[in-house]
């Protein structure tokens, strides 16, 4: 285990008090989580920012599987999921949203799809984990919960339990 | 993570039920890309696709070459009335020449029924057929019942009639295939000189009684029909043919609930279904054009992310 739901719950206010610093009442800003599991966190975050007086935030979910640049590279077929974006994002503040930073191109694909719904003022990135020296392209994190070192055949799973008591982010070790 | 059960589009014969709501799934997230302000996708962006008209079309061949547009793959266009066909080479010589230029995919429009099929045994390419003769059209069907799902939610149980010429329609037999896949109830509704013999063994209850079906469906599809087909006189006059066959707001009037409706298209207008009709609220015929584009990105996508083509 990386890190202890109470470790997370210490990191996701800090997120949501950065967030507050940066955006001030978040009229001009909208919150985008990534599909799949960006959205997740997006929730939390916002029932936080709720909970801080941020009234009813500019949220959306965003699905990037058809601007991937793995079509047809990828073992797997791509599937998408549900892209739900209410508004336009033409000259808003848009924070990316996602569980864990890896190689970065998932997110090179969010800001190619994001760009699909008007051209935004700014893009900030905040990530909950950032696994260190596996990136492909030059992005990093704006908002970042922790950092970890892992080997490339690792997976790092962020499990939100359904009533947030018992959210975890463990490490599965590869094995040959 | 699912794939298709097949590697080209020939008909919906050929497709499981897997493959329908995969597809379905599909489309529908196409359709939120196609509403947003930039309606683009870069998924085929180094696929090349032609589309073979041996045919007339108009909404069939815009809503491919749209959809391919969408998904940003370089797409060319054939009309065979343009071509050298015209000067006697055949079909397969013809495709292969094409795909001598690199071509991935190709999209088909044949009058003779078979020809996507035969085309898939003899070149090594993706076929989506886009109709093939009287056979089979199964990216209408598709969309026919994708337009369905929206109203009804799951198909299975709703009854859903097609009237009109049976006999000449493609559209009705992939329709047939896919509804009867989707555990829907179809009924087919003509002149007996407008239904194939044995239709019923698909499965479906065959009518002559335009009034009955009315008040038995859910749904209801209006054929054209198809005088280019025609060798002979099947009905007296299109006059007669639109009083017992035609879909008026007289005809709806005396049932007690909305039934929903679709036509493939083109229309004709005060034959098989009346003007009001055809722009009343009931008629869905624009939302079926529309989820015909994301239907047809969703076929695109799902066959081209199973082309066997080396990467550069």
């Amino acid at each position: 285990m990386l890190l202890s739901d109470k470790k997370i719950t210490i990191i996701l206010n800090r997120l949501c008090y950065q967030l507050i610093e940066r955006h001030g009442d978040f009229s001009n800003a909208v919150l985008v989580g990534l599909q799949p599991r960006g959205t997740l966190l997006l929730d939390r975050l916002v029932s936080l920012l709720v909970k801080s007086g941020i009234d009813s935030p500019k949220i959306g979910k965003l699905d990037t599987t058809f601007f991937r640049d793995d079509f047809r590279r990828s073992e797997r077929p791509l599937n998408a999921n549900a892209t739900v974006m209410d508004q336009s994002v033409e000259g808003k503040d848009v924070v990316l949203i996602d569980d864990v930073l890896f190689t970065g191109r998932s997110i090179r694909s969010a800001l190619t799809a994001i760009d699909t719904y008007g051209r935004p003022k700014s893009i900030e990135l905040l990530v909950l984990i950032d696994r260190r020296f596996s990136r492909h392209l030059p992005i990093q994190p704006d908002y970042l919960g922790a950092q970890i070192d892992a080997l490339q055949g690792d997976k790092v799973k962020v499990v939100w339990s359904e009533n947030d008591t018992e959210n975890t982010v463990y490490l599965e070790k590869h094995l040959e | 993570m699912k794939a298709l059960s097949v590697s080209h589009l020939l008909g919906i014969k050929y497709l499981q039920e897997e493959d329908l709501h995969l597809i379905f799934e599909t489309a529908k997230h196409f359709k939120e890309v196609i509403n947003r302000p930039i309606k683009k996708v870069p998924s085929l962006r180094d696929i090349t696709i032609a589309n073979l008209f041996f045919e007339n079309s108009t909404r069939t061949k815009l809503s491919f070459e749209l959809a391919e547009k969408r998904l940003s793959a370089d797409v060319l266009n054939f009309s065979a009335n343009q071509s050298s066909v015209k000067k006697g080479e055949t079909l397969v010589d013809t495709v292969n020449n094409i795909l001598a230029m690199k071509v991935d995919m190709v999209v088909i429009r044949h009058p003779h029924p078979g020809a996507a099929h035969f085309l898939s045994k003899r070149v090594d390419s993706c076929i989506i057929n886009a109709g093939d003769g009287t056979h089979e059209h199964p990216s209408q069907a598709l969309l026919d019942a994708f337009s369905l799902q929206e109203k009804f939610g799951d198909l299975a149980g709703k009854r859903v009639a097609i009237v009109g010429d049976i006999l000449h329609s493609r559209v009705a037999l992939s329709n047939i295939y896919a509804l009867k896949m989707l555990n829907a109830e179809v009924q087919v509704c003509a002149p007996k000189s407008l239904l194939p013999k044995h239709i019923e063994s698909l499965g479906v209850t065959v009518s002559t009684d335009f009034s009955h079906t009315l008040k038995w469906c859910d749904a209801v599809n209006m054929l054209r029909v198809q005088n280019e087909r025609m060798d002979l006189n099947y009905f007296p006059s299109t006059r007669e043919y639109s009083q017992n066959f035609g879909l008026t707001r007289d005809r709806l009037k005396p049932l007690r609930k909305e039934i929903v409706i679709l036509h493939p298209g083109p229309i004709n207008r005060g034959v098989e279904i009346s003007s009001e009709v055809a722009d009343s609220e009931q008629a869905i015929i624009l939302d079926q054009v529309e989820n015909g584009v994301a239907i047809r990105m969703a076929i695109i996508y799902l066959l081209a992310s199973k082309l066997n083509i080396p990467i550069a």
